[in-house]
């Protein structure tokens, strides 16, 4: 039952629009940087977490990812539990 | 005396500020492309309201890197007066023009209404005409005015007299209930410590006729043009000439 | 024959929503069958939302003409001469289904699209209003703790993806409605409206011509969003399997639509644009094969050209993709360069896809092979049109037990209090400061301030007035009436601000017309609408019909919503709904002369499906008050000459909630918080006096000097006024035959008002 971190990613599908990583992008390119050919962006959070086991822990924070943290009609996520 | 609003794609009160400036005013006025590398003739620019780049990353972050914004610095530089309203306050905090950052509103919603600020310091081009203390009826609109620095900044700013205006009451007293989006010490415009170069949340464009709901933005625009006219008629012509590439 | 991958049956045309008719209408029109292509064109363009199959025999019975009428329905949006060479450019239009799905998005795509549909007919967008139905919002007997939080949940979305669309749009959203009924739990309604002006010699329509001509693709890339989203989502009722739905989702990117439309509007400058017509349901092929159809031409694309995000796109994919911000363009050959500078000044794709052609066909390639060709003429007109069967209407509501009228006792004060926090009576200001209702400097009167928006037209001494309504309870209990109340409610907020209502958009909400209840709803409604239209003289210049809008075989109150739009000689006399000065005369104006001498079983019968029932009894049945268009009529021009002449200071029309509510929201909008003193003789039980919603009334102040003049306008007009009081700075006060019934401090009744929809969301 140590103290834990999780660490979630939480992206726009990649068959949505992202306008805001388009956006990113075309700024890019016109700063010259030339070689970049996509930007898409996202979300990161940071979950302190206690007195979970680490079992417990995969399956809250999958489920706190799936109904808060994202929007499922379009965004994905992915997470991992740092010690 | 000429005016210069620069466009970025996505400024959406661009034509407000025209609108002022020009059939309002009476001034010269003219539009800046955000890919025009120079400003010239101008006397004083205005960055606009909007969502330049539509805010996405940060607020102003892109527009800052436009062409325009290097010759908006030289200008600067050399004492050319700049108002940044809204979006374009974001821009010059991106740019580093101003200091500190905005944060997302204390409720997390945009908010569009009309609110109260006091003029805190009269001694600056965008002031000159109003009195110490004047409260002005002003909308605001927007989602990021949470104004934030470090507290050796706010120190600075307090001791440079750097805050032009706070929002208070109507009857100009400083309350928490009367700070619509949480900004620290209840600022709602600075400027730099040579006084060229202000931004503000609050959209004074939007307060020149009183068929809107009121007039009290003209204040600002009047100290422009009467600050401009004491300096081209004095020594500080230079300033106008032609910005270089 | 053209190639395709499958054999298309009757089968797999059922699975794209296509009947064993319509598939044989599609053989015969190709003389074979068709490919998997131009079986999806098919589908979306002669599906229920972009063929309007089952409404169209009904809505010609609308009227859609007048002298100020320069386009009626058809086109883009509805056009209206305002004087001074210019023209007014309207539409209202849905977005239900997509706003249930992903309220966020739904709600911002619903008024991008609108938006596109003003500015490619050339004029540049002014104002929008919003017209929601929500389900409740807090949990009582019939709405579970669940039920409430998820309506909650949407209201938030919808109201954040509309403030987020149009601020950053930078469009001010001036107006607008909500309402909350148990029908919208699982299929809320947002309806958008746009107004946009232009120079009538400027206006652009979508009409291809000029053969060999470069048609030319602008905007945002293709994605896969929404393939079959919008038109597809609309045309069927909701299950469980739509959540499936939900990757077809589209985004709305505001940001890129600015810039569209500041490209757009500087490409028509330059003389080089034929025709224009934004990519919405149904994207590509619907903008294509319109306008072929049009301009009785014909279009060749190439859909290797066209710009896409995605790799790996099938034609059938790129065909109906329902992504955001896109146009079509038909431009002068030998000035595509033009088109081109002007899109690459802005940072967006413009790449010639196609040409037009003479043989009137909708032709579509990929890389050289052709994967449809249809007649444009055939998916665009042709498609099938149904005199679905017609059902008399019951609502089971209407024969309900009616409310009895509170012998003495009824603590009035205490049930006022309850209606004022009532949600759809509460101040919408929570919702409203989220939107900017202030951009582009011309508000004259935004949310909260007027019955209408008023908008100035710069240059000129205009103003347009904007006012939207619909009680879908009323048209619930009595279609016809309810439509005619929906059409009087707005013409009669647009005189109250001293504007002249002079044409009118619609927005036709239903539920499944394969029901013939559902088509008998809409069938009376249309016909209450053309009455109420005509005797008017507001006629309808385009909308749209939502049908379908049913969530496990529960239909909605059938909902229509009237945009009418007004036009006010001189802004200056723009009136608010705030009491102005102190001592100023209260007058109640009725342009039905207060011969209400109906029977005490009608009143209650009109008192039952009031706002008041429902919010404190609970309450839903009966019928809407009757109504009496010429009394509507008198009433317009009463208010609008009391505004032409300055003899008032502000007007403010009894509905939701009735007198007692409209006293209390003039008090509430003064800014100097001013309050009334009320003294009214009448025959009537005190509830029906102080809140029943009877029509062809309002309530406007003037000052003791002016009031002579206004009793005399009145008189002009055939309407009744009669002073009932005067603005104070004391309690707010009803008196009636002489006995206080409403008596409590202002500031107190206002917090309640204020407060109360923030208190329902959990906001405060």
């Amino acid at each position: 039952m140590a103290r834990m971190k999780a660490h979630v990613w939480v992206m726009p599908k990649t068959t949505v629009l992202d306008p805001q990583g388009q956006t990113i992008h075309h700024a890019l390119t016109s700063l010259g940087y030339s070689k970049v050919q996509r930007v898409r962006q996202g979300k990161f959070f940071v979950l302190d977490l206690d007195g979970l086991s680490a079992e417990e822990a995969k399956t809250q924070v999958e489920k706190i990812a799936r109904e808060v943290l994202t929007n499922p009609v379009i965004e994905e996520f992915r997470y991992e539990i740092v010690a | 005396m000429k005016f210069g609003v620069v466009v970025f794609p996505g400024s959406n009160c661009d034509d407000d500020a025209y609108h002022a400036v020009g059939a309002v005013l009476g001034e010269h006025v003219e539009f800046l492309w955000h890919r025009s590398e120079q400003i010239p003739g101008c006397d004083a620019i205005i960055l606009p309201g909007g969502f330049a780049f539509g805010d996405y990353l940060r607020t102003g972050a892109i527009a800052r890197f436009s062409p325009v914004m290097r010759a908006v610095e030289r200008f600067a530089r050399r004492g050319g007066l700049v108002l940044g309203i809204c979006n374009g306050f974001q821009i010059l905090l991106e740019a580093g023009l101003l200091p500190g950052a905005m944060l997302r509103n204390r409720d997390l919603r945009f908010i569009c209404r009309h609110v109260h600020i006091r003029v805190e310091n009269t001694d600056t081009s965008f002031t000159c005409a109003a009195r110490a203390g004047q409260v002005l009826k002003v909308p605001i609109a927007h989602m990021e005015g949470n104004y934030f620095c470090d507290p050796e900044t706010l120190a600075d700013l307090e001791r440079n007299r750097q805050i032009v205006f706070r929002y208070t009451t109507p009857e100009g007293r400083l309350e928490d209930s009367a700070n619509p989006n949480g900004s620290l010490a209840a600022i709602a415009g600075i400027c730099n410590r040579e006084r060229n170069v202000m931004g503000m949340m609050p959209h004074p464009e939007r307060a020149v006729e009183a068929p809107l709901g009121s007039a009290d933005g003209l204040v600002i625009f009047r100290s422009m043009v009467e600050s401009l006219t004491r300096h081209q008629t004095g020594s500080n012509a230079e300033v106008k000439a032609s910005v270089p590439a | 024959m053209i190639g395709t991958e499958i054999k298309i049956t009757a089968e797999v045309a059922a699975e794209h929503g296509l009947t064993a008719e319509e598939f044989a209408r599609v053989q015969k029109i190709l003389g074979r069958d068709p490919s998997l292509t131009e079986l999806g064109v098919f589908s979306v363009m002669w599906s229920e939302h972009c063929s309007y199959k089952s409404s169209k025999v009904h809505l010609k019975r609308l009227p859609t003409t007048g002298s100020r009428v320069v386009q009626g329905p058809g086109e883009n949006a509805g056009v209206v001469d305002i004087g001074d060479g210019l023209v007014a450019v309207f539409k209202i239009e849905s977005h239900n289904h997509p706003s249930f799905v992903e309220p966020y998005q739904g709600a911002a795509t619903g008024v991008g699209g609108i938006l596109r549909d003003i500015f490619t007919m050339g004029a540049r967008p002014i104002a929008v209003l919003d017209s929601l139905r929500f389900g409740p919002l807090a949990k009582s007997p019939d709405v579970s703790e669940e039920e409430a939080s998820r309506n909650r949940r949407i209201l938030d979305g919808v109201i954040g993806g509309i403030a987020f669309y149009g601020n950053c749009f930078g469009v001010p959203t001036v107006g607008g409605e909500v309402q909350f009924e148990p029908c919208y739990s699982n299929n809320p309604l947002v309806n958008a409206l746009a107004l946009g002006i232009a120079r009538r010699d400027e206006l652009f329509f979508a009409r291809a011509r000029g053969a060999g001509n470069p048609v030319i693709y602008v905007g945002a890339k293709t994605g896969r969003d929404g393939i079959h989203g919008a038109s597809l989502l609309a045309s069927a009722e909701f299950s469980e399997e739509s959540q499936q739905k939900r990757p077809n989702v589209q985004v709305g990117d505001p940001f890129m639509e600015k810039l569209l439309l500041e490209a757009c509007l500087e490409v028509m400058r330059t003389g080089a644009v034929v025709a224009i017509q934004d990519m919405g349901a149904a994207g590509l092929t619907s903008s294509s094969s319109e306008m072929a159809s049009r301009g009785g031409m014909g279009i060749e694309i190439e859909l290797a050209r066209v710009p896409q995000r995605e790799t790996g796109m099938t034609p059938y994919e790129i065909m109906l993709s329902e992504s955001q911000e896109r146009m079509l363009l038909v431009a002068e050959r030998g000035h595509e360069h033009e088109v081109f500078d002007v899109f690459n000044k802005w940072g967006l794709d413009a790449v010639e896809i196609g040409r037009v052609t003479q043989n009137g066909r909708l032709r579509v390639l990929e890389n050289g092979n052709v994967v449809a060709d249809i007649p444009a003429h055939a998916i665009a007109e042709e498609g099938p049109v149904y005199k679905r069967p017609v059902a008399p209407t019951k609502s089971p509501e209407a024969s309900a037990p009616l409310v009895e009228f509170a012998s003495t006792g009824a603590d009035l004060n205490e049930n006022f209090r309850k209606l004022l926090a009532s949600p759809a009576i509460a101040s919408k200001r929570w919702i409203f400061e989220q939107y900017d209702h202030m951009v582009r400097t011309n508000t004259r009167i935004g949310p909260g301030a007027g019955d209408a928006a008023i908008v100035r037209i710069k240059e000129t001494k205009r103003a347009l007035a904007l006012a939207t309504d619909g009680n879908g309870r009323w048209c619930q209990l009595a279609p016809r009436i309810g439509a005619m109340h929906a059409v009087a409610e707005a013409a009669r907020n647009v005189a109250c601000t001293g504007a002249r209502p002079v044409a009118a958009t619609n927005c036709l909400n239903f539920g499944n017309p394969e029901k013939p209840e559902v088509m008998g709803q809409f069938s009376e409604v249309i016909d209450g609408i053309a009455e109420a239209c005509r005797a008017l003289d507001v006629p309808i210049t385009g909308g749209n019909v939502s049908f379908y809008n049913e969530t496990l075989g529960r239909a909605i109150f059938p909902t229509p919503v009237l945009g009418v739009l007004g036009i006010l000689e001189d802004a200056d006399c723009a009136l608010g709904t705030a009491f102005q000065h102190e001592g100023d005369a209260i007058v109640l104006l009725d342009g039905a002369n207060a011969a209400v001498c109906n029977s005490g079983e009608n009143l209650q019968r009109e008192f039952s499906s009031s706002e008041y029932a429902k919010a404190i009894y609970g309450v839903v049945a009966g019928a809407p008050p009757a109504i009496d268009l010429s009394a509507e009529r008198n009433l317009i021009d009463c208010l609008i000459a009391l505004a032409a002449q300055r003899a008032i200071a502000s007007a403010h029309d009894v509905s939701d909630g009735g007198l007692a509510v409209t006293l209390a929201e003039s008090c509430f909008a003064s800014p100097n918080g001013f309050s009334a003193e009320i003294s009214l003789k009448t025959g009537q039980a005190v509830e029906f006096a102080l809140f029943a919603e009877t029509g062809a009334r309002a309530v406007v102040s003037s000052s003791p000097a002016s009031l002579a003049r206004v009793l005399a306008i009145a008189a002009q007009c055939n309407v009744e006024a009669r002073p009932i009081g005067k603005v104070t700075r004391g309690e707010f006060c009803i008196e009636l035959n002489g006995r206080p019934r409403i008596r409590a401090a202002v500031e107190s009744l206002r917090q309640i008002w204020a407060t109360a929809l923030e208190h329902a969301l959990g906001n405060e």
